[in-house]
């Protein structure tokens, strides 16, 4: 899970007199003090480097592409997620809500990183300078909930099911980067989606209005799934690399498990056709929804209107 | 308090041991009796503190979906979480004083209870981050620390891990104004302008003038307070004026000038009347903070139903199982 817990522990003022922290502010908080980075210690953790060579007969812009398509699915749902500070049905699911976004951010900075690295820029100039064509994510990360909590418990119970998949297989990814952010990534998505089949449950077999609401979310997010599923070009050239891996064969796994909850909720696997491509373009190609677009010109705005600063 | 086990015993000997485990700076736990009003203040007070992290989860969370830097964003994201998680330790705390969260939240909404009136300012720029950081949680640093002492043990306790993250949180605001002084001219003016208009309100968090601070002197009595408003406020100012010269920055008084007498700043009068606007309701952001605050707690009344209904139907189905055929 998040990585700030023990930073805080590791780093917190233990005077009794607390005014002493307070005096001594400017004399410990450097700039360059690596205590003050969030999510960026997996790597190291891991032994993985960012600057690590790309691995044999990999195309190196084929990699910074699946950087991308990883990164961006946890960004752009990390940020979906933490429109929910603050309007949680409960303190506790603020805080696990906060926490998965803390998460994927945490996940998404290194594949970010690592992208950079192979085409130039930083984790910034990817999140805050690219337009919406350049993001690789999938439909699933980009929807809004509108603050519908059945909304996002279906949306964490399908992209933790299919991610924690992913990372599962790709633990063993020739890119070590890739590997070490799946070996942190696991044990992360393994609770995400712990917490979202609980809710579904609750939900599923709570009231009959819990019912109906977590019925209607999972209907409509169902046109969703079908996405996740499929291969796009850098990936199949990658998963001859052994980097990455071909999601059309994380389906059987995922669907067993969303069945599985579906059915102890006592709620109905939706029938939806999953929507449709433009000339067989989706989110992997750079083909978005209307509200990714949204999104970003939230998160985006502060930063492009200084450009070039350092915060 | 240690020996209360006589709950038979006459009021007055019960007050007796009261009075002596706080005359001797020992804690009162959950279990000991304890004056009906002191149990009235440490709930108000505590329910003041929890609504307060709750609260202000809103003007830090306004920037979460627009923070300029991917780590600045995991900074402020995990420092909210840790306000939802200090609410949580708070109402714990209060809850062992015999009152339940559902309770207090909906006095929250009716606004029968307050919370800290610093979060009734809006944030209107990023550097609004790190002087809340800075100034907002230094002050709320100077207010709490004496509480970790605080004469009722659940509080107490609390207040000792809370302490910790809002210390680290501090350091956090801080980092980002040195990085925003530090640099370009835009930044710098974007954090003169925020202090500017934090630097006042920040000096009314500790409260009215002492000699207009009606319940100060029994709670300094109880050992619920430890230092009087005028006090903190001195502390603050003065370890404040190095800070703002560490970042190049102007603290908007012009009557702050150091006295050599007494060795600490003088500084100019707060404006008492927008304190009293504000604390009545109407300050800037007020109406705003408690119809958020309503809507996300009416919006999660369906969810919180569900959650009960389910808990009901797995207790039920235990039972079940447990009769034998």
């Amino acid at each position: 899970m998040n990585v700030h817990h023990t930073e805080v522990e590791g780093h917190a003022v233990t005077d009794t007199d607390g005014t002493n922290a307070y005096q001594s502010l400017s004399e410990t908080t450097g700039h360059d003090d690596p205590r003050w980075a969030f999510g960026t210690g997996i790597v190291e953790e891991a032994g993985a480097e960012i600057t690590s060579p790309v691995p044999d007969g990999v195309d190196p812009a084929d990699l910074a592409a699946y950087c991308l398509m990883l990164g961006d699915d946890a960004l752009v749902y990390s940020h979906r997620l933490s429109e929910w500070v603050s309007n949680a049905p409960e303190l506790e699911e603020e805080v696990a809500l906060a926490n998965t976004a803390l998460d994927l951010l945490g996940q998404a900075r290194v594949l970010l990183a690592r992208s950079a690295h192979l085409t130039g820029g930083d984790e910034d100039s990817l999140a805050f300078l690219r337009t919406d064509a350049q993001f690789r994510n999938v439909g699933l990360a980009e929807l809004s909930d509108d603050l519908d909590f059945a909304r996002a418990v279906g949306r964490m119970l399908i992209f933790s099911t299919w991610r924690l998949a992913l990372l599962d297989r790709l633990v063993g990814s020739a890119d070590p980067v890739i590997a070490a952010v799946a070996a942190k990534g696991v044990k992360e998505l393994t609770y995400h989606r712990d917490y979202a089949a609980r809710w579904t449950l609750r939900l599923g077999d709570g009231t009959d209005e819990s019912h109906a609401r977590m019925q209607a979310a999972l209907d409509a997010l169902w046109p969703y799934v079908g996405e996740l599923f499929r291969t796009s070009d850098e990936e199949r050239r990658l998963v001859e690399a052994g980097v990455a891996v071909d999601p059309a064969l994380t389906r059987e796994e995922v669907d067993a498990v969303l069945d599985q909850v579906i059915t102890k909720a006592t709620l109905t696997r939706p029938d939806k056709p999953a929507i449709g491509t433009i000339g067989g373009r989706s989110g992997r190609q750079g083909v978005h929804t209307e509200h990714l677009g949204h999104a970003l010109a939230e998160m985006q705005s502060l930063a492009r209107q200084h450009p070039g600063t350092t915060w | 308090m240690t020996v209360t086990e006589d709950r038979t015993g006459p009021e007055l000997d019960l007050e007796a041991g009261f009075d002596r485990t706080i005359g001797a700076d020992q804690r009162v736990e959950p279990r000991d009796w304890m004056p009906e009003a002191y149990r009235k203040t440490l709930i108000r007070q505590i329910a003041q503190h929890a609504h307060s992290e709750i609260i202000g989860m809103q003007p830090e969370g306004n920037w979460i979906l627009r923070a300029p830097s991917l780590r600045r964003k995991a900074i402020l994201l995990a420092k909210v979480q840790d306000e939802a998680g200090h609410g949580m330790y708070l109402y714990a705390a209060a809850e062992t004083l015999g009152v339940d969260r559902e309770e207090l939240t909906e006095k929250l909404i009716s606004s029968k209870q307050k919370y800290s009136s610093i979060f009734n300012y809006p944030t209107l720029s990023y550097a609004d981050i790190g002087v809340i950081g800075w100034l907002v949680d230094g002050a709320a640093i100077c207010n709490q620390v004496p509480l970790c002492r605080c004469s009722y043990g659940p509080y107490a306790r609390a207040m000792v891990r809370i302490c910790k993250e809002e210390s680290f949180h501090q350091r956090q605001g801080f980092e980002l104004l040195l990085a925003m002084v530090n640099g370009t001219d835009a930044q710098k003016a974007m954090v003169q302008e925020s202090v500017d208009r934090w630097w006042w309100p920040s000096l009314m968090m500790f409260g009215p003038p002492d000699d207009d601070s009606p319940n100060s002197a029994q709670s300094m009595a109880w050992g619920i307070k430890r230092h009087t408003n005028d006090e903190l406020r001195q502390r603050f100012v003065d370890m404040s004026v190095p800070q703002a010269a560490a970042l190049g920055v102007t603290l908007p008084d012009p009557e702050l000038v150091w006295n050599e007498d007494r060795k600490s700043h003088d500084y100019g009068e707060p404006d008492w009347a927008e304190f009293k606007a504000v604390i009545a309701g109407s300050g800037p952001a007020n109406a705003q903070r408690v119809a958020h605050r309503r809507r996300a707690h009416e919006n999660g009344a369906w969810v919180r139903e569900a959650a009960q209904a389910y808990a009901d139907k797995q207790a039920a189905r235990a039972r079940e199982q447990e009769v034998p055929a």
